[in-house]
């Protein structure tokens, strides 16, 4: 029992589940699954006692039993308890200040990384400002390899995703090409297949490896079938360089996705074993989101972002390339407006960081969510600001295939400019031989381009 | 509008053949030139607006008018449309004098028509009435026998299991806006379920999208709705299992 009074008022929490769901800030999936704070006070009260707990008592108290989810057993199974010793003595608001510390910085973040779990990071997150999770991300720093460089200081890159709603393979291709010319698809070339058909992933797969050797592009590609699919291609040969799942943070939402812990591990393993990265062999590629486990009925009372931060435990078991939260695709039961999804957004950003992982955001919206182009652009900024590691980049921010609007070519080439950020340094060289960009970075205009001779 | 495309991208206007994406739109520094960028805005002015329309009830009542059927006039639980995006549970289910108006009623039929305003009622007010005036002669033509055909307001799909077990009907069929995109803020999708009755999930029922003018015309729409109804009584159930045992439906 968790209890805080304010004047008179005696304010109980039953269970650390239930004090981290009234403790959340304010969005519309924990009122629809009936989890957050009746009111403003209650909210504080629950922030105020939350700051109090012991980080020990996460490791006595699960959200969800072990008995009863195998992702509650990877976390505490995988506990390091060395890590944890030079934060074990902390409470939940003594962590908050520690982190925002000047004398804490990336290495010793790294250092602490396996001794902290999702749950106490979700924890952490529900204390701190917008600003608090934009300052601590910055701190942190993440990089993968596969056959570039993705999340050095000062570089900031995007996965070109040229879906078509039929995969036409010339409409497909027609996309990539006017994104590379934008300079688009460093952190990996990435299509939502139409149809999960192996032959069809198969010809698409073939299509953007191709063209990737033509030119001798330094990126990875992607088709992001599901981990069965993908598994199958890759034993029959498939030129597979990333293999994707969407993940979520309790085994029952992702039974609902149709995987599990050793389904991962097997496609994981056989992905590996391909050995095609040239720099490196960071080979997964995870999607997730808050409010996913909701919607599969699978959240046993947990509030829907400390579900999301659950899923990261997953995702940091298998050394991903890249983690990209969906941020507003779920829709306005989940998250409402412009407000709710900018906060998911750097609340996934930095706990998915805290806990290692190499975090992009989907920075998008749906139509029927309360939310604009201008939304995005904030959300951009701030995400530019907190150093994320990539976003995607969609022709016109229009998706016409999974009809939801994302970043544009244009957002990513906008940041990189107000920020001063570049892609990843091999890409950057291509770029620049390829007459794409100039030795400052900047944009030079399209001629004759050798990309577009194809067609 | 046409878009304009500055001079130095020319050489990849080419491309826009081979796809409806927004490539090849130029750019003024890094940003999107102007143009494009309104271009843009209109679309999703229409779809925002095409989330906050209304049926037409009136309207449609009068042009429902024809097919000789009672009509009745139903309701979710859901007060506002704030409440409607945040709160699909409500949207499922039916407020207590809409299921009142149900209760009691006696006459067993074969298919209930349920007109959903879903996520755009634009979608349903401009092409419910094409879509009947093709379907419903075909199912008359059939023998079945329809139950009243229901407008609801504030209505999500499966809102169609309680109004069709409440109608005992074996059949319903639900139109229903579907969330508007950016490239058709008007397309109605179709759900049919075969024994409807409260606590069923998707997997019960097969969906017919995309019906509008410029998207699946009205015509092929009602054909394949038809054809999905007979494939249902044939085989007594709808859904996944109806999907996977007939390649035609998907052609």
């Amino acid at each position: 029992m968790y209890r805080h009074n304010i004047h008179h008022r005696v304010y109980k929490f039953p269970n650390l589940k239930t004090l981290l769901g009234k403790a959340s800030p304010y969005r519309s999936g924990d009122e629809l699954a009936g989890l957050c704070a009746v009111g403003y006070e209650e909210r504080v009260a629950a922030q105020i006692t939350l700051a109090d707990v012991p980080l020990k008592n996460f490791l006595n108290e699960a959200v969800i039993p072990y008995e009863d989810d195998e992702i509650t057993r990877l976390i505490i199974d995988d506990h390091d308890k060395a890590a944890f010793s030079h934060i074990g003595h902390l409470t939940v608001g003594e962590l908050r200040d520690w982190l925002l510390s000047d004398e804490t910085d990336c290495a010793i973040l790294t250092t602490i990384a396996p001794g902290l779990t999702p749950e106490m990071v979700a924890a952490v997150s529900k204390l701190m400002r917008n600003q608090d999770l934009i300052a601590m991300a910055n701190k942190c720093q993440v990089v993968t390899r596969f056959r570039n460089t993705i999340g050095l200081k000062g570089h900031f890159s995007t996965r070109l995703q040229p879906n078509h709603p039929t995969d036409d393979p010339r409409g497909v291709a027609a996309s990539i090409i006017d994104g590379l010319l934008f300079g688009s698809g460093d952190a990996v070339i990435g299509i939502n297949p139409a149809t999960d058909s192996p032959a069809a992933v198969s010809s698409l797969l073939t299509l953007m490896d191709d063209l990737r050797h033509r030119f001798d592009i330094p990126t990875q590609t992607c088709v992001l079938s599901h981990i069965t699919t993908t598994l199958q291609l890759v034993n029959e040969g498939a030129p597979v360089d990333l293999c994707f799942q969407s993940i979520a943070g309790t085994e029952k939402a992702n039974a609902s996705f149709g995987v599990n812990l050793s389904l991962i591990e097997e496609a994981y393993q056989a992905t590996l074993s391909l050995k095609r990265g040239t720099v490196g062999n960071n080979v997964m590629y995870f999607e997730t989101g808050q409010g996913s486990a909701l919607s599969a009925n699978a959240n046993f009372g947990v509030d829907q972002q400390t579900c999301e931060v659950r899923a990261y435990a997953v995702a940091r078991k298998f050394n991903p390339l890249l983690v990209n939260t969906v941020v507003g695709f779920i829709g306005p039961e989940y998250l409402y407006d412009g407000k709710q999804i900018i906060r998911a957004a750097l609340e996934d950003h930095f706990c998915g960081k805290l806990l290692g992982l190499p975090m992009g955001v989907d920075v998008c919206y749906t139509n029927h969510a309360e939310a604009d182009q201008d939304d995005m652009d904030n959300l951009l900024t701030l995400l530019g600001v907190a150093g994320c590691n990539f976003v995607m980049g969609i022709p016109g921010s229009d998706d016409i295939m999974l009809n939801y609007q994302s970043t544009s070519f244009h957002d990513a080439l906008y940041l990189r400019k107000v920020l001063g950020l570049k892609p990843a340094p091999e890409f950057e060289g291509w770029l620049i031989k390829q007459g794409i960009v100039d030795d400052k970075g900047y944009m030079l205009p399209v001629r004759e381009h050798g990309l577009l001779r194809g067609f | 509008m046409k878009r304009n495309i500055p001079q130095e991208i020319e050489p990849l206007k080419a491309l826009q053949e081979f796809t409806s994406a927004r490539i090849a739109i130029g750019r003024v520094g890094t940003s999107i030139p102007l143009k494009q960028s309104l271009e843009f805005k209109l679309a999703h002015a229409h779809a925002r607006d095409a989330v906050y329309s209304e049926l037409n009830s009136g309207k449609l009542t009068n042009s429902l008018k024809h097919f000789e059927q009672p009509i009745l006039h139903l309701h979710s639980q859901v007060t506002d449309r704030r409440q409607y995006l945040q709160r699909p549970d409500l949207g499922r289910k039916l407020n207590k004098a809409s299921l009142n108006e149900l209760n009691g009623y006696s006459i067993e039929s074969d298919v209930a028509i349920m007109i959903v305003d879903g996520l755009s009622a634009t979608a349903v007010n401009e092409n419910t009435i094409g879509l009947l005036d093709a379907l419903i002669p075909l199912l008359v033509a059939d023998g079945l026998k329809l139950a009243p055909i229901s407008l609801v307001e504030q209505g999500r799909v499966a809102i169609g299991d309680d109004i069709g077990y409440g109608l005992k009907a074996k059949l319903s069929l639900i139109l229903i806006g579907e969330r508007p995109g950016l490239s058709a803020a008007d397309s109605l999708g179709a759900y049919l379920t075969y024994n409807p009755k409260p606590g069923l999930t998707d997997e019960s029922r097969n969906c017919v999208s995309n019906i509008r003018p410029k998207g699946l015309t009205y015509k092929k729409a009602a054909k394949k709705i038809f054809y999905l109804i007979n494939e249902a009584f044939k085989r007594k159930l709808s859904g996944v299992e109806l999907k996977d045992n007939a390649g035609l439906i998907e052609s």
